[in-house]
């Protein structure tokens, strides 16, 4: 068993602990807009605690109008008896507009900071995606978010009414019996200590907690998506040994969390119980040393409980009120991972735009001393075809992501129309461009809406002509729904070669001067690549295009070919010089040409 | 909840006795105001009670520190049980989804089955944990109070109990109305879950268009969606205990009038009245948390379903006994057709046999059958018509287990881990580091041992360090280690340059020329070699032979080779 492969890496969003008072700040960010509904909950639910005082009352005096020297008098008592049912309904209505009133607020904060968390997740760097499991991020949006609503809807007005109940109650008793609350001063510092010592102890586990069922939920995301190849290489039970590993551990930091939460609750119970043993006995000797009146010992008993009720029960919200703050903590250390770096201040506008690049000495790595492009030069005129070939690895696909600017340049820089692209707004660069991978995007809409995806205002008219030019009308109309197919769900009808086609499509609705196609056709067959030639002609002309591409039959006819080996272009030039110098061009060129018949 | 309940069973001694320790904990809790009690009302007004009010006081030390021990005890088992069930119901649901056919995950969808996982396993634990806490106590109170009531007045009971079928009526209600909910809810939860899914993959792509703002909104509706639909959960289900406390005050008031009739009918007195009210309290705060637990239980039952529910599946693609027939040939399509949505099919009457160590080359436009043609062959699905069978048996007659030990498989954009190369094409199988080495030799992944760390390079998250070609070689590399008898290549070479894919494919003829090969390929060089190629268009074979064979009589093919090799190819 190999259950422990693949842990090595840790679940991610595992900041460095922050201070309570850190994150409570963060947190109060969400809340402040609604403080003063806040103050109004907590203003209704001092009036139903009192009406909770109340309402003994009305029983009580009903009580006294039955028990009467003269008989029961029945008027009296009907009438408390309605006034009773009335505090109750009141109570009732006022319970339930309170929870409604904090359920709303609880929503439209967790409503909040999904939004928030998603656009920020938007606007992260690209390398962010490739370095993070998906399932561990939809942890943080789910299981995460919704802990820290779940507190704030139940347990924030729960905090509010106990504190207002412990501090009535104090007064009460400072007014009855004041020697008594040295009673208090022990056991109430002993309280708030061992309550703070266990939470200390708790919170990391809960932070573990949170990160653990993180890690489970990404392995489960990567799981599932690759559940086919699993089942086709009958690894289901392997997989199911190393999905137990994370299980586990999720399984065991919840267990950890819970099970050292578990004892905080009965321990602040037991101090209570304990000042409530020691009121008695201090009471009942101060009354026979007759420095109190009995009837004290007992109002300030009552008082005590009532006080040390909301204590209670805010030792068991404060295991929850824990999980909380770790949940809290990875939504904003997700929040507070730096996006692309924002645009410079001056960052320029792009008016209009020539297609006109310059790649000027550049060098890059995706990590440090790790360079994967070297010193790369080279000018693409607007207008003009480049092609990029070499073998897989060489390079090809990072240019593109530093012209997309998802990376930067580690050195040198990239110009257009004469301006470093770095400092230029990102978002104007990017629509410049019109890119069409080979890895196919998708995503769950109507064909239609897939389509029309790069642009907006786009007429089904527009749609239909682009679907007809990519060659791919026809078999959508056989779809089910034809143009109102919903895609992904019935994935398995369109094939991958019609997802290519289908993106192309796309492509062909965007108006931007420059376009990359990177083995945009891989997976479509011959005869349609080259019925879709001309549309393809069409897509390209008067705009800048770089294409990548193994099937060289489709970029013979490029302005200029950079042939890259290794991160340097080795060989530059059209189809023909590339050939005539017979070099690396040359033999990549007849390489597929030369067919396996040498073994027939 | 039958498939749930079946998972708590194991444990029922175990709750039991979490409960009965539970109880003694309340109990002795319980006993403290008694005894608090006895130090004002006798001791203290007794002269020289000093005594008896430290014995009194130490022994309330003494319960409160037992009522600590119990209260700790069971807190911690329920988790320890709780850990226990959770573990066991998230294994063997994971055990089920790798056991699912693809059209059944396909029509649960992964966003779905994530969802399933995570966030209703969750909830399920949630409910099991908060159960076991509250759920003995409050019925305990409630049951006792009514009891010692009974006892009591049992006139003024019945008000009281007259009132229980309207507070039983209450939680029926909202418990069948909160599970539809919920369960709406988790639904809501799975399209977050999609969306989510959606923009991390294609993060690059909306960069590229744009379309940033036009996603922040698409996740704002979903989001909103959610909410508003956790909203409607949380308000229904917050209805229910203002109306049972509500009705429990009310009948309070009753309880009172009833009463003042009955004093004044001298068959009750007052003082039993005031002593009853005290024990109505009890009952409606025990009520109260009642209510709490079947909102507990209704959000929980809701995700126990979803996960039921796939527990349950039926298997749909069962072993079947099948006579061996006297068949000489490796593998067999006999008159198969097949539909994904059972509406046109997608695959139409294919009909050939392919010898041991044979290559079939499959070639034809996109969208003509050919992935389908491989994913019948897995058995990821069962054709709707004809039979396929390998060394002369009906492929639904072999284990799962035989089926996939012969078979070595590429997918077109297959799956590839965030773990080390060794592990990605180790797969969890038993393989030697020199079969290892033998087939990254062999799919020209020799760019391996250039990696830092050689084998044992970390890869990103579905590989996303490797180029294209360099993840298409490692996912060949993971076909060819365990050695198959049967090998299938679904458009597998698409990102390596002409060269690598030239080598691979002489490679492969000569280290695994035993092997059964099945390539299916854009190019023409890829399968010219083939001893059969079967030429597809729109799920029909329209052209079956070899290369000479085709290039005579396959107009179709004919076209391609000289579209893809120029005119002197044949």
């Amino acid at each position: 068993m190999n259950g422990g492969r693949g842990a090595g890496r840790g679940p991610a969003f595992a900041k460095p602990k922050e201070k309570t008072s850190v994150v409570l700040m963060k947190l109060w960010r969400y809340l402040e807009k609604y403080r003063w509904i806040i103050v109004f909950a907590a203003l209704l639910s001092i009036v139903g605690n009192l009406l909770g005082l109340v309402s003994p009352r009305l029983s009580g005096a009903a009580i006294n109008a039955i028990e009467n020297e003269t008989g029961v008098q029945f008027p009296i008592v009907i009438r408390y008896v309605i006034l009773m049912i009335a505090v109750a309904a009141v109570s009732s209505l006022i319970g339930w507009a309170l929870s409604a009133i904090m359920i709303r607020l609880s929503r439209n904060v967790v409503n909040k900071m999904r939004k928030d968390l998603f656009d920020h997740l938007t606007g992260l760097p690209i390398s962010f995606f490739d370095t993070h499991q998906t399932g561990d991020v939809l942890s943080i949006l789910s299981y995460d978010v919704d802990t820290v609503g779940a507190t704030l809807s139940t347990d924030l007005t729960q905090i509010i009414s106990s504190f207002v109940t412990v501090v009535g109650s104090f007064i009460m008793m400072v007014s009855i019996a004041p020697q008594l609350l040295l009673v208090f001063a022990v056991t109430i510092p002993l309280s708030i200590a061992i309550t703070r010592w266990r939470a200390k102890i708790v919170r990391p586990l809960f932070s573990r907690r949170s990160r653990m069922l993180g890690a489970m939920n990404g392995y489960s995301e990567e799981a599932v998506s690759g559940m086919k190849t699993i089942r086709a290489y009958h690894q289901e039970d392997e997989f199911n040994d190393r999905f137990r590993y994370h299980n586990d551990n999720a399984v065991h930091a919840t267990w950890h969390a819970d099970h050292t939460a578990a004892v905080t609750g009965p321990t602040v119970n037991l101090i209570n119980n304990l000042s409530l043993a020691a009121v008695s006995v201090f009471g009942a000797l101060l009354y026979m040393a007759r420095d109190i009146q009995l009837g004290d010992v007992s109002s300030f008993v009552l008082y005590s409980r009532k006080f040390s009720g909301p204590i209670n029960e805010f030792a068991n919200i404060l295991a929850e009120i824990q999980s909380t703050l770790a949940a809290a903590e990875r939504v904003l250390g997700l929040l507070d991972l730096p996006k692309e770096p924002a645009d410079a201040p001056d960052a320029k506008a792009i008016p209009h735009c020539n297609g006109h690049i310059r790649f000027q000495d550049v060098s890059f790595g995706y990590e440090e001393g790790h360079t994967v492009l070297h010193h790369i030069d080279y000018e693409a005129a607007p207008g003009k075809v480049m092609a990029i070939v070499g073998e897989t690895g060489c390079g090809k696909t990072t240019m593109i992501n530093l012209l997309m600017r998802f990376y930067d340049v580690t050195e040198g820089q990239i110009l257009l129309d004469g301006q470093d692209i770095r400092s230029l707004k990102r978002d104007e660069l990017r629509r410049q461009f019109t890119m069409v991978l080979q890895d196919t995007w998708l995503f769950d809409g109507t064909v239609f809406e897939n389509i029309a995806y790069g642009r907006d205002g786009v007429t089904r008219e527009d749609v239909e002509n682009a679907a007809k030019a990519a060659h791919i009308h026809e078999m959508i109309l056989s779809l089910p729904k034809g143009y109102d197919t919903v895609v992904t769900g019935s994935g398995n009808s369109i094939s991958k070669g019609q997802k290519q086609l289908l993106t192309i499509a796309r492509a062909m609705l965007i108006d931007s001067p420059m376009l990359i196609l990177d083995e945009a056709t891989s997976n479509v067959d011959t005869q349609t690549e080259k019925r879709i030639q001309d549309a393809m002609l069409q897509l390209m002309k008067g705009r800048t295009c770089f294409i990548i591409a193994h099937r060289l039959s489709t970029i013979t006819g490029a302005d200029c070919i950079l042939v890259m080996d290794k991160g340097h272009i080795v060989e530059s030039g059209t189809h023909q010089e590339l050939l005539e110098k017979k070099g690396a061009y040359y033999e990549l060129y007849h390489a597929q040409f030369d067919t396996p018949r040498e073994a027939a | 909840m039958r498939t749930i309940a079946k998972y708590i069973k194991p444990y029922i001694r175990r709750i039991s006795l979490q409960m009965l320790i539970k109880i003694s904990g309340t109990v002795i809790e319980l006993f403290l105001p008694a005894m608090l009690s006895v130090i004002i009302d006798d001791y203290a007004r007794r002269p020289g009670g000093e005594k008896g009010v430290w014995l009194m006081g130490g022994l309330m030390v003494v319960f409160a520190l037992l009522a600590w021990l119990g209260n700790c005890c069971a807190n911690r088992m329920s988790t320890n049980i709780t850990r226990e069930i959770t573990r066991t119901m998230r294994k063997d649901l994971f055990q089920r989804i790798s056991t699912l056919s693809a059209a059944q995950q396909d029509r649960l969808t992964d966003a779905s089955l994530i969802s399933r996982l995570t966030s209703d396993t969750y909830n399920v634990h949630n409910m099991i944990d908060r159960m076991q806490r509250l759920g003995v106590r409050a019925p305990m109170l409630l049951i006792g109070g009514i009891i010692v009531s009974l006892v009591m007045e049992p006139v003024l009971t019945l008000v009281l109990i007259a009132t229980l079928p309207l507070l039983a009526g209450t939680v029926i209600w909202s418990s069948k109305k909160g599970v539809p909910l919920f369960t709406w809810v988790q639904e809501g939860q799975d399209k977050m879950v999609r969306k989510v899914q959606e923009n991390m993959a294609g993060a690059r792509v909306v960069r590229a268009l744009s379309r940033t703002k036009w996603e922040q909104d698409a996740f704002g509706e979903v989001n909103d969606e959610l909410a508003a639909r956790q909203r409607k959960a949380d308000l229904t289900m917050a209805r229910v205990s203002p109306l049972t406390s509500f009705i429990l005050n009310a009948s309070l008031a009753f309880v009172v009038l009833v009463g003042a009739y009955r004093v004044d009918m001298k068959i009750t007195g007052p003082g039993k009245i005031i002593s009853f009210l005290s024990f109505v309290t009890i009952i409606l705060n025990a009520l109260l948390m009642v209510t709490r637990i079947f909102v507990m239980y209704s959000k929980g039952s809701a995700s126990a379903k979803r996960i039921e529910e796939v527990l349950l599946m039926e298997n749909d693609l069962e072993q079947q006994e099948a006579d061996q027939t006297e068949e000489k040939e490796h593998l067999v399509f006999d008159h198969v057709s097949f539909s994904y949505n059972k509406n046109y099919n997608n695959i139409s009457d294919l009909h050939f046999a392919v010898g041991h160590g044979q290559t079939l080359g499959i070639i034809g436009p996109t969208g003509s059958g050919k992935s389908t043609l491989l994913s019948l062959l897995m058995r990821q699905y069962d054709a709707d018509e004809g039979e396929i069978r390998i060394d002369g048996k009906p492929i639904q007659s072999l284990t799962k287990e035989e089926l996939h030990s012969r078979l070595g498989v590429v997918f077109q954009y297959d799956f590839l881990m965030a773990d080390t190369i060794r592990e990605n094409i180790r797969f969890g199988r038993d393989i030697q580091e020199d079969a290892m080495l033998d087939a990254i030799d062999c799919a020209q992944a020799a760019f391996i041992h250039e990696k830092e760390g050689g084998l044992d390079f970390e890869l990103n998250v579905k590989g996303r360090n490797l180029s294209g070609g360099q993840q298409q070689r490692v996912l060949i590399t993971r076909a060819l280690a365990g050695d198959p008898r049967i090998l299938l290549l679904d458009d597998c070479s698409s990102a390596l340059d002409f060269r690598t894919d030239r080598e691979l494919r002489h490679a492969l003829r000569e280290r695994h020329g035993l092997a059964t090969t099945v390539i299916v390929a854009q190019r023409v060089s890829a399968v010219m070699a083939a001893d059969l190629i079967l030429v597809m268009d729109k799920g029909h074979i329209i052209g079956k032979g070899t290369h000479p064979e085709l290039m005579e009589n396959c107009p179709m093919y004919k076209e391609l080779c000289e579209l893809q090799l120029g005119g002197d190819a044949a």
